[in-house]
């Protein structure tokens, strides 16, 4: 498991204790294991994702790092100090919840300033404090409004300061970018970067979105069925990947195995290849290739994507993303074409 | 749905004649309140308040409504502490024989109340009696809890079901401890069912019959029981008439009450759909 240098340049005294430990850490719900033994070290200030699908334990290990389930075994350390069965009003951790959980009888203002009130901060202080927290969020307009009277992007925001306001070492996000449609996604993923990067507090981001994932964070922990896959910088994901479910998770890649590999690779591995790694043309010096018949070819917007069928493999296909312009970018179906990628982009993955 | 102004009419006549059927004869227990003479009679001849004088000095009606108040309060607390507990335990938690309970728990409502009454009855009479325990009030006020759980118990279930329980969990996050998200957060969430509950509750218990009738030691009388007993005695008949009217008057206050909290509850419902909609 590799980890290259992404993190976001960290403090370097903070380097030393991670911000975040688990060991060993596991929870069944009856007889559903939804986490098993989990090892895992979360650095001091990193943008740190759970990435998986539902039910892949993603969530579970979020609630049991606030604190809102206990776990069957295994402990959590926060900063180094170990917090596996204190309540979650004792742990310096605070949340955005996929709801939001906004107080519905309260003002934009109370709800951001009910936890500087129960941490018994002073209330010149504390209307300093949510005022710069609203700053933050660039919502200072809508202080006196009630949550219902707020759009769904402007309550996320809103949920944001409210758990940031509190100065957590740790601020744990469950999915809260799921209820927002694609453009408004798109715009507070940036947004949360900016502030997670002023802030300089570590960001626990739980999703399903595996490009949310990838554009927004330093390192992702990939989840299937309660176990870490991999763990590592989205590049290693992506172009490293050490599962076949991972592999497959993260955007979609040609998964080749038996005869087609061996004839491609040398190898009977089971080898990924990044469809847009392929190019339409004869190999060249350090390249891979082989020649097929176009099978399907759609229009994607920002080029075209290819489905071949090799020679000599009927049963098998091969996806291509070709950009514009590029040769192939508008070839139809039956066409013959030859198809050729760097041999390095054939990746050999582990099988599940 | 569209109607036809016929079905329209006929609609509109079927539920005047339905409320008449309701409300006529309860304004004529009003009317005949301040009917001087002393048998009920219609059209009435003279009026007169001297029937409310009467039943305003009247000693036994004194100590009914007293008796009616304490029992109905009584059980109406035993219910609220006991029905909220189990609404608690029976919607937050999964256990072995949850169902069984949430069964039991309904049941005394569904159940006749002669049954009810009769094994009290029975209960008091074969087993406190002989250790010469002797309970008085509180006979009926275990009586009326029974049913009056129910009551508090289906209203906090209710609500304790929609509540978002995301919100607690929020206040915990930001360092409420449990007693500061239990009453700032978790209470203030079901506080209208638990009122209305209570209202309810002290309502049903307020004019009960049939179980007080068998759990009642002789000679405690609740109102419902003294009306019962004099409305018979030509003399007490009037007094009989103003009870009722004023009982008429007293119990649409609860009922009044219980659903406008209830009907804050749906406006907040409707809020939050529209919010998870938008």
């Amino acid at each position: 498991m590799t980890s290259s240098a992404t993190t976001a340049a960290p403090a370097p005294t903070a380097q030393a204790t991670p911000a975040i430990s688990l060991q060993g850490l596991g929870k069944s719900f009856g007889q559903v294991h939804a986490v098993h033994e989990l090892d895992l070290d979360i650095r001091q200030g990193e943008f740190f994702s759970l990435l998986g699908p539902s039910g892949s334990g993603k969530t579970t290990v979020l609630r049991l790092i606030a604190g809102f389930e206990l776990p069957t075994s295994g402990a959590i350390l926060l900063g180094g100090k170990d917090v596996t069965r204190s309540a979650p009003f004792e742990r310096n951790v605070n949340t955005v919840f996929q709801d939001y959980a906004l107080f519905p009888h309260l003002t934009v203002a109370k709800n951001v300033e009910y936890g500087l009130k129960l941490h018994g901060v002073p209330a010149a202080k504390r209307k300093a404090r949510v005022a710069a927290a609203l700053e933050m969020i660039r919502l200072p307009h809508v202080a006196d409004r009630l949550p219902s009277q707020l759009s769904g992007g402007q309550r996320q925001r809103v949920a944001l300061a409210r758990a940031l306001v509190l100065r957590p070492e740790v601020l744990l996000l469950d999915e809260p970018l799921g209820a927002l449609d694609k453009q408004l996604r798109e715009q507070m993923q940036i947004e949360l970067k900016q502030i997670q990067r002023e802030v300089g507090i570590t960001f626990v981001f739980v999703t399903h979105d595996q490009e949310e994932a990838l554009t927004l964070s330093d390192r992702v922990a990939v989840f299937n069925e309660g176990k870490i896959q991999q763990v590592g910088s989205p590049e290693d994901l992506y172009q490293r990947p050490a599962t076949e479910f991972v592999a497959g998770f993260l955007g979609s890649t040609n998964l080749i195995d038996g005869a087609l590999a061996a004839a491609l690779t040398g190898t009977e591995q089971l080898v990924s290849l990044r469809p847009e790694r392929v190019r339409v043309g004869a190999p060249a010096e350090g390249e891979a290739g082989i020649a097929g018949v176009v099978a399907e070819s759609v229009f994607t917007g920002p080029g075209r994507r290819l489905l071949v069928t090799p020679d000599g493999f009927p049963e098998h296909s091969l996806l291509a993303e070709v950009p514009h312009g590029a040769p192939g970018s508008s070839a139809a179906r039956g066409e013959r074409l030859e198809l050729a990628w760097p041999r390095e982009a054939a990746y050999a993955v582990p099988r599940d | 749905m569209r109607f036809s102004s016929l079905s329209k009419n006929t609609l509109r006549a079927l539920t005047a004649l339905i409320m008449a059927a309701v409300y006529v004869p309860l304004a004529l227990v009003i009317m005949n309140s301040f009917n001087a003479a002393t048998s009920s009679s219609f059209p009435v001849q003279e009026f007169s308040t001297k029937w409310w004088v009467a039943a305003w000095n009247n000693q036994g009606v004194r100590e009914a409504l007293w008796t009616s108040v304490k029992v109905a309060f009584w059980a109406t607390l035993i219910a609220l502490i006991l029905g909220s507990m189990v609404a608690f335990a029976l919607s937050r938690y999964r256990f072995f024989g949850r169902n069984t309970v949430n069964l039991l728990v309904v049941l005394p409502i569904a159940l006749p109340g002669i049954v009810t009454g009769v094994a009290f009855s029975n209960t008091f009479k074969n087993v406190f009696e002989p250790l010469s325990i002797n309970l008085g009030l509180f006979s009926i006020i275990v009586g009326h809890a029974t049913f009056c759980i129910v009551m508090v118990f289906n209203n906090v279930q209710a609500r304790l079901g929609q509540m978002n329980r995301g919100l607690e969990e929020a206040a915990m996050d930001m360092g409420a401890n449990v007693f500061r998200t239990f009453f700032q957060v978790t209470f203030p969430g079901f506080r209208a069912a638990f009122v209305a509950g209570a209202l309810l509750a002290f309502a049903l218990s307020f004019d009960e019959v049939v179980v007080t009738t068998f759990t009642a030691a002789p000679g405690t009388e609740t109102l419902p029981i003294w009306i019962y007993n004099n409305m018979a005695r030509p003399n007490q008949a009037p007094v009989v008439n103003v009870i009722a009217a004023v009982l008429i008057l007293v119990s649409m206050i609860p009922v009044y009450l219980s659903q406008r909290l209830t009907g804050a509850d749906q406006l907040e419902r409707k809020a939050a759909k529209q919010r998870k909609a938008a």
